[in-house]
């Protein structure tokens, strides 16, 4: 891990990557969402609402796995001070908001055929609206960090810190009332039927690729800038 | 009785939704890429 962690090294592996991870997550949704659109079956209670299910799921599950690597890459950053960390976890934080947007506005969407309501304030919506804010805050923050040129430890504890709002999410439908169904798919084995769970699977790994795609491109982005930032203050003080 | 909701509308939202969004990232976090590259070759280059 440590010799990933060289920018030099980071940047040969991603320069070809990322834009691999890009095309192939882009070809892979594209047949899974028309999958899901037009071929996967209508399910007997929910009826054709159920097609949601290929963007909703994959959006709630690359949310929490957008923090999760903020806070792993956190981590990383306040124990080894890897110059590649901070980078690493700021790249997570847009597409990782992103998801958690996408990921209420389809539930939101996906709630009023099924439920009667766009919104109930029970403990698995809140929480996902939670993680939004958390999101809203460490991108302020970061972004303040490098403006006023704080510490970069300040975003990694507060990255940290809002991981415990994951177990929340994650364990809120078994731990309170909710509107919201348990989870149907865990390490154990899955309770969705094959046309569903295979259609899911294929939305999910394509936009996985896409958000490692995204996060390798935020982090070239914000490393590119680095570096140049780093030449023209070298040149203005030899100047 | 309350007469069931037609889904389509919201289906076709909630993808409309999450292709737009997920392109637009793409090609957003794609081009602010290019942008950074290419003004770390202009400094290089001065």
């Amino acid at each position: 891990m440590h010799a990933f962690a060289n920018p030099t090294r980071f940047l040969r592996i991603a320069r070809p990557l990322t834009p691999a991870l890009l095309l192939s997550g882009l070809a892979i949704t594209a047949v899974a969402l028309v999958y899901g659109l037009l071929y996967a079956p209508a399910e007997r209670l929910q009826g054709e609402t159920v097609r949601i299910l290929f963007v909703h799921v994959p959006a709630a599950w690359l949310g929490m796995a957008g923090w999760s690597a903020i806070a792993v890459a956190s981590l990383v950053e306040l124990v080894w001070r890897h110059p590649l960390a901070a980078v690493a976890a700021r790249g997570s934080a847009v597409p990782g908001a992103v998801f958690a947007a996408l990921c209420l506005a389809s539930g939101a969407l996906w709630g009023r055929p099924a439920w009667g309501t766009y919104w109930v304030w029970d403990g698995r919506l809140t929480s996902m609206l939670v993680l939004l804010f958390l999101y809203l805050g460490y991108l302020a923050l970061a972004g303040a960090v490098q403006r006023e040129g704080g510490s970069s430890r300040i975003p990694a504890i507060f990255g940290l810190v809002g991981a415990i709002n994951i177990p929340i999410i994650h364990y809120s439908v078994i731990w309170w009332n909710s509107l919201h169904q348990p989870p149907s798919l865990g390490w154990s084995g899955s309770s969705m039927a094959g046309p569903f769970l295979w259609g899911l699977l294929a939305a999910t790994l394509g936009f996985s690729l896409i958000f490692a795609g995204v996060v390798l491109a935020r982090m070239r982005a914000l490393l590119a800038d680095i570096q140049a930032d780093a030449r023209l203050r070298r040149r203005a003080m030899e100047a | 009785m309350r007469e069931a909701l037609d889904p389509w509308p919201f289906v076709i939202a909630a993808y409309a939704l999450g292709v737009g969004a997920t392109l637009a990232l793409a090609a957003w976090s794609w081009l602010a890429m290019r942008r950074a590259e290419k003004r770390r070759e202009e400094a290089k280059a001065k």
